[in-house]
């Protein structure tokens, strides 16, 4: 089909809406300063806290949001599509209410943090659990598209053969499903990566225990303007490594 | 006869409220500000009939960027002599800046203070929850220079970007002990009580306040900057928690 | 194998009863949204029925899954598992069952199916035909007790699926277990199934030896797809030989020697009154046993059950009455000659 030319103005005014603040960002950064800048003390740890934080938080995703994706997508119960609609809350919701949902769950006087005696805020398992709750979403939702999109159809032919569930599970269901899967672990690994107000609200920021890559840029742009546009550009850098280069091998994967 | 009146005087009203009389005097001013400030716009325009006085709150370093960055404004008052810095290295202050308040620290806690936190010490005592600013803005920077000056090692569960967040920490009772400002201690009664220390003499935060160039609304501008460093905002001022400069 | 199942699904309920006896072939035919599916379905375990019962060999099946039933599965589509190269698909089902011999026993159905030269290669590599071998290898290096075939020939295109019709009739004969098929085809019926059941509407509304059903469908449903002139007998060398020793010249991929069957559509007839001697074209002697309006054309039907489709004028000039002796003629090249079903026609 071809597309009536009219068409390309708002569609590339809204690719100039994503990518003119990012071009922005550049003209900002001041080139000289920036090798210092990005290999500070700060800005390092800041990187390997945001890295090894967001690589946690993707595993529980996956361990936790892939088995709900299933039960989402494969069964069928009263209230699924109530369950379902929930599931996206933290899409719409500010993230800092996310944080503050946490902290007055977890938190030292919430009624699950006093139920467990568990000190959760100001550690890094907060930090975890707020990219957790914010990225959770963005896994479950492209799994269970995948889900929805693969069928049943391959996994009854497997059942016939004579495989169990475990075994369809295994050797069908999750292969086939390994470009969804990769998609969204990307997706929500991009999202812990880039997570704030949860985190800031929850979590609290100290340098190497919870202040991650987005908390640093944003105390340093109170002091030092440079550096905090210096580590927005690391970001984004690895934004762009994330979404451009992993995603389409993820989504193309077995082909 | 009388319904004929009724949409006379209707267009009166509108025709006055769109009038060419209306005028505007934009305030860029500190978030610890805020009550303060508000209250004062409220005696301004009762004092300037005609006149609409807009206050935007934020971050003093953010403001800061957003004049230099040409946010049209015609007052910022700073929380801190180096935000004011930034704008004025851009030449956009009409005049100096001056301080008209100066705020200090103060132990905050959570109401009844569960921990029994007496004096600056105390906040280093083992399984104490403290939370202070970052260092890198104004509120931890003054942490800092006071623990210098106790010769103590504060160790902090969070150093938090700004001092709203401290606050918000110790009203959740997420924390056992904040440093922030007087300002902020009265600004939350019922959540938060205040701890004064002598040592907070050592790290007194100063508040500038300029007359920024490219206004067109200078008069009015300076009539406002003369009403916060009046004995009228002095009152005010006192009130907040702020001391004189 | 025995079944009873009633299913209600909105306005549609399937309520059939059916057996299979060891070593049957059995053919459902029916119209779109007839219950075919859902009837293999039920079967296969993919879904309940709200009652019944299922039992294989006097094992009880209605409450075990899927992969317990040892019930295999060909479906339309080849469904090839698209990670897997074509070895491990065939060797999916051996190896679920924890079966050591698994690589033996794909080879040995990829042999049968004539696709070992595809082992390795991925399901996206094949063609339609080839695929669909494969999944045939697949289901049947199961070892299911009972194969049921979903319309396993309809997604092939017209070259592919004779070769197909042919392998499938070959392995459901050397392998002398239970099977039922799903098809629209008559000619599938005809070629692979001892008795066709057919479905509308949810209910079995007519079954019977599939050439009984083919040439004298009772059913508004056989009656459409079928009502073909079926001459059985052996097949030889560019034709087939009927029981009653005529020779009748076809077009076909049967071998010599086997039982078989020619088909042809009752319009390919021309009649005459006298035998158009030396002419290269099938000449039958019939008896006349009726006439009545087919559409536009009258029908004329032999009192050994072929029909033959002409015009009224030629009627009208033909001076046909029931009880006369008549020739039926037909092009060899209207006649296709296939290998049957053995057994069908001994019941006859």
């Amino acid at each position: 089909m071809t597309l009536p030319r009219l068409l390309w103005v708002p569609a590339l005014l809204g690719f100039a809406v994503i990518v003119l603040p990012v071009i922005g960002l550049l003209d900002r950064v001041e080139w000289a300063r920036l090798p210092a800048l990005v290999t500070s003390d700060a800005a390092l740890s800041a990187l390997g806290l945001s890295m090894q934080t967001a690589a946690m938080s993707t595993l529980v995703c996956l361990l936790l949001g892939g088995p709900l994706a299933f039960v989402l997508a494969r069964s069928d119960f009263r209230g699924l599509r109530v369950l379902r609609s929930l599931v996206l809350l933290p899409l719409v919701l500010p993230p800092v209410v996310g944080g503050l949902a946490l902290l007055y769950l977890l938190g030292r006087n919430g009624f699950l943090g006093q139920l467990l005696g568990v000190q959760l805020p100001y550690t890094t398992a907060a930090v975890v659990l707020a990219q957790t709750f914010v990225a959770m979403p963005f896994l479950v939702v492209s799994l269970e598209g995948a889900l929805r999109t693969a069928g049943e159809r391959y996994e009854a032919v497997a059942a016939t053969l004579g495989a169990g569930r475990w075994t369809v599970l295994r050797r069908v269901t999750i292969p086939l499903l390994l470009p969804g899967i990769g998609s969204g672990v990307v997706l929500a690994f991009a999202r812990a990566l880039g997570e704030f107000g949860a985190t800031i609200a929850f979590a609290g920021s100290l340098q190497g225990t919870t202040r991650t890559l987005p908390l640093e840029i944003y105390l340093q742009r109170e002091s030092d303007v440079d550096a905090a546009v210096a580590l927005s550009l690391l970001l984004v850098v690895i934004a762009i490594v994330v979404i451009v280069v992993a995603r389409p091998r993820a989504v193309e994967g077995l082909r | 006869m009388k319904r004929m009146s009724v949409l006379l005087s209707l267009l009166l009203i509108a025709a006055c409220t769109s009038g060419p009389e209306k005028r505007e005097v934009t305030v860029f001013a500190a978030a610890s500000l805020k009550d303060a400030f508000t209250e004062l716009e409220k005696s301004y325009e009762a004092s300037h009939p005609g006149v609409d006085v807009r206050i935007s709150f934020g971050g003093s370093s953010d403001l800061a960027q957003q004049i230099v960055n040409g946010a049209p404004a015609d007052v910022f008052a700073s929380a801190s002599p180096s935000t004011m810095d930034t704008v004025a290295k851009a030449d956009l202050i009409d005049g100096r800046a001056e301080v008209f308040a100066v705020n200090t620290l103060r132990i905050a806690v959570p109401q009844g203070n569960p921990k029994g936190i007496r004096t600056l010490a105390d906040l280093t005592k083992p399984g104490t929850a403290l939370v202070l600013c970052a260092p890198q803005v104004p509120c931890g920077a003054a942490a800092k220079q006071v623990a210098m000056a106790a010769k103590l090692t504060f160790k902090p569960v969070s150093e938090e970007p700004d001092v709203r967040s401290v606050l918000g920490k110790v009203a959740a009772k997420e924390a056992d002990a904040g440093l922030v400002y007087v300002t902020d201690v009265l600004s939350a009664p019922g959540k938060v009580e205040g701890v004064d220390f002598p040592e907070s003499a050592d790290a007194v935060n100063e508040y500038p306040l300029a007359l920024l160039k490219k206004t067109g609304q200078a008069q009015l501008a300076r009539e406002f900057a003369e009403l916060v460093r009046g004995q009228a905002g002095r009152d005010v001022l006192t009130r907040a928690g702020f001391g004189p400069p | 194998m025995r079944a009873q199942f009633r299913l209600a699904r909105g306005k549609f309920t399937l309520d059939v009863e059916l057996a299979v006896e060891p070593g049957e072939v059995v053919a459902v035919l029916g119209p779109n949204g007839s219950g075919k599916s859902t009837l293999l379905n039920l079967i296969a375990g993919l879904l309940r029925p709200d009652t019944g019962h299922l039992s294989l060999d006097g094992r009880d099946l209605l409450g075990a899954p899927p992969h317990r039933r040892g019930i295999g599965l060909l479906a339309q589509e080849p469904l090839l598992f698209p990670h897997l190269s074509v070895l491990a698909n065939v060797e999916f089902g051996p190896r679920a069952q924890y079966r050591a011999d698994y690589r033996e026993t794909a080879l040995r159905w990829l042999d049968e199916v004539d696709a070992r030269a595809f082992a390795d290669r991925k399901p996206r590599q094949l063609s339609g035909g080839q695929a669909q071998r494969v999944a045939l290898a697949r289901a049947l290096a199961a070892d299911p007790e009972l194969l049921l075939l979903d319309e396993p020939l309809t997604a092939l295109d017209v070259d592919a699926a004779p070769a197909m019709r042919g392998l499938l009739r070959r392995v459901l004969r050397t392998r002398n277990r239970p099977a039922i098929m799903v098809t629209h085809d008559a000619l599938d019926a005809l070629v692979l199934a001892d008795r066709v059941i057919v479905l509308d509407a949810g209910r079995i509304v007519e079954q019977g030896p599939t050439r009984t059903v083919l040439t004298r469908p009772r059913s508004p449903f056989a009656a459409r797809i079928a009502g073909l002139n079926l001459v059985p007998g052996t097949t030889v060398d560019g034709g087939i030989r009927s029981s009653a020793g005529v020779f009748i010249a076809g077009r076909g991929s049967a071998g010599a020697g086997e039982d078989g069957v020619a088909v042809f559509s009752p319009a390919a007839v021309a009649v005459h009154r006298d035998n158009p001697h030396g002419s290269p074209r099938n000449a039958l002697r019939v008896r006349l046993a009726g006439m009545e309006p087919h559409g536009d054309l009258i029908r004329l039907r032999a009192e050994d059950g072929l029909a033959a489709d002409i015009t009224p004028a030629a009627a009208a000039e033909l001076e046909l009455e029931p009880g006369q002796d008549v020739w039926f003629v037909v092009k060899a090249t209207e006649v296709g000659v296939h290998a049957a079903r053995g057994g069908v026609w001994g019941r006859d």
